[in-house]
């Protein structure tokens, strides 16, 4: 058998597997989070609810109307969207003028309210989503097995993650979103709708939230408290590489998914910790974060 | 008719009330210059115009138009242009994205082409961060990105601020260049000199009040009445 440190290799790309997969996630819903905290400057604790929403709505679609995985990773990020713009429209608008202590509080209340809901519905324990017929099985890629799901869910993540990265650096409606960061009002007088432009922005920042629940359902169950297990990781990320920044929040979800994953090789009693480990490193050296500029 | 006018407009910081009943008027083609020593209120007031300041009361209208409803994402619609005393350059965008970003309002506003023949430094530079210009250069980005839109009338706040002579003179050039286009500019400016080349007629400010208001020939008889309230 292979060893590396006197690791098996099938151990060691197994870990660095998961925590690549586990890094998916982390960079698609820090990506949302940190598009929201730009341009909105809310910290959107109802995030892992939007997750969670994102799965739901993927399994209701398959178990109440028969729309199946590949639809649904279009439509279920759609409505979680779409949720996410009318909350924005409807209630978390009137607390721009506040302190930004408001808007956690209400995205707080929002994520318990939502997370009490499906509760209420569903209960607490977890409900399976097949994969879909097509990414079912495994390849053997020499010195080891690779579910092709969970290469899908690479693939995806990292696609979805540059997609959105050269929606908000390459194009017209990116140059309002950054202006709008750095000086909303000016952009506003230059008849730039900017209300609208930050519905947009927090209903796309659900969107993706919903998108990567769809990716979970089928590897994690699909449960009502899947998504504020993550989130607290999420946030770190989101601080690690620095609040708001994009390219940030997609390196740094990646690098701390595999920084968990080897962790988990080497020393498994630290993986848990592991990433609150760097978190409290980084802030200590670099507080503004890894790719953040200093406020 | 005037193409803009006001008339007893208030304004307020919060509380503190800065605005006194501002009442001015400017003819299109015009271009008026609003003097009046820091703090008297002449940036609020073209903040006020423009509607970036919402707690007013009074009369604003433009071309006809009632301006005191309509919300600042619409303002430019109508054919204001606001460049601010900071400029207001983005430092995430290039330079040709900053030139880009508003987006147009009328017909009869600059190519790109033009403004590039107009400021050649811009075009050098398209690719640069905006906010890695020299402060010239990011006067000149501020002032042609709003030419580009076809707005009718410039609130231009201080365009000579801290900028080097040379500088001024190219501004006061590109003022003049608006001038023969037939844009109406409403400019606020310390540099007194720099304003009585450019400006046709002068509004001056106190306390948040004009308190004055004569054409450039009448500067001489004006000098000693400026000299007071201004100060210099």
């Amino acid at each position: 058998m292979t060893m590396i440190f006197g690791i098996p290799i099938q151990a060691l790309m197994g870990q660095l597997l998961v925590g690549l997969i586990n890094g998916s996630f982390y960079a698609l819903l820090s990506l949302g989070l940190a598009v929201i905290f730009g341009l909105l400057r809310v910290i959107n604790f109802a995030h892992g609810a939007q997750y969670m929403m994102g799965a739901f709505v993927a399994l209701l679609l398959l178990t109440q109307t028969g729309i199946g995985y590949w639809p649904a990773l279009l439509i279920a990020p759609l409505i979680v969207g779409l949720f996410g713009a009318l909350i924005e429209r409807t209630m978390l608008s009137r607390l721009y003028k506040l302190d930004h202590l408001y808007g956690l509080l209400f995205t707080f209340g929002l994520a318990l309210t939502l997370e009490g809901t499906f509760r209420w519905f569903f209960g607490s324990s977890g409900q399976p989503y097949a994969p879909p017929a097509a990414l079912t099985g495994a390849v053997n890629l020499g010195f080891m097995f690779l579910p092709i799901y969970r290469g899908w869910v690479v693939v995806a993540s990292l696609a979805v993650c540059i997609g959105v990265w050269l929606l908000i650096e390459k194009t017209k409606l990116g140059s309002y979103l950054r202006a709008a960061t750095e000086n909303p009002t000016l952009v506003q007088s230059f008849g730039i709708n900017v209300p609208l432009l930050l519905t947009f922005t927090y209903g796309l920042g659900a969107a993706l939230a919903g998108f990567a629940g769809v990716l979970a359902a089928p590897v994690y169950q699909v449960s009502p408290l899947m998504g504020s297990n993550l989130i607290i990781v999420v946030f770190a990320v989101v601080v690690v590489g620095g609040m708001g920044s994009i390219l940030g929040a997609i390196v740094t979800g990646y690098m701390l998914g595999i920084a968990e994953g080897l962790t988990k090789v080497f020393y498994p009693e630290a993986s848990n910790i592991v990433i609150f480990v760097i978190m409290a490193i980084v802030l200590i050296l670099r507080p503004a974060g890894l790719f953040g500029k200093d406020a | 008719m005037a193409l803009l006018s006001v008339a007893n407009l208030h304004a307020w910081y919060g509380e503190s009330h800065v605005l006194h009943g501002v009442t001015l008027s400017v003819e299109e083609g015009e271009t008026i210059c609003i003097l009046g020593r820091n703090g008297m209120g002449k940036t609020t007031t073209l903040r006020t115009i423009m509607g970036i300041l919402r707690k007013r009361s009074g009369e604003i209208r433009f071309a006809g138009q009632d301006m005191m409803t309509v919300p600042l994402h619409r303002t430019a619609k109508a054919g204001l242009g606001f460049v601010p005393e900071e400029r207001g350059i983005f430092a995430t965008l290039t330079v040709e994205e900053n030139l880009m970003l508003p987006p147009v309002v009328a017909k009869g506003g600059m190519t790109l082409n033009e403004i590039y023949q107009l400021f050649p430094n811009l075009e050098e530079r398209r690719s640069s961060p905006g906010t890695k210009l020299s402060g010239g250069e990011q006067q000149m980005l501020a002032m042609a990105r709003i030419l580009r839109t076809g707005a009718r009338c410039l609130l231009l706040d201080e365009p000579t601020e801290g900028l080097a002579p040379v500088i001024i003179q190219r501004i006061g050039e590109v003022l003049v260049t608006l001038k023969a286009r037939g844009m109406t500019v409403v400019l606020v400016e310390q540099n007194f000199r720099f304003a009585s080349k450019v400006a046709d007629r002068f509004y001056l400010m106190d306390h948040g009040q004009m308190v004055a208001d004569f054409p450039v020939t009448d500067l001489p008889q004006n000098m000693a009445m400026l000299n007071t309230v201004l100060g210099v």
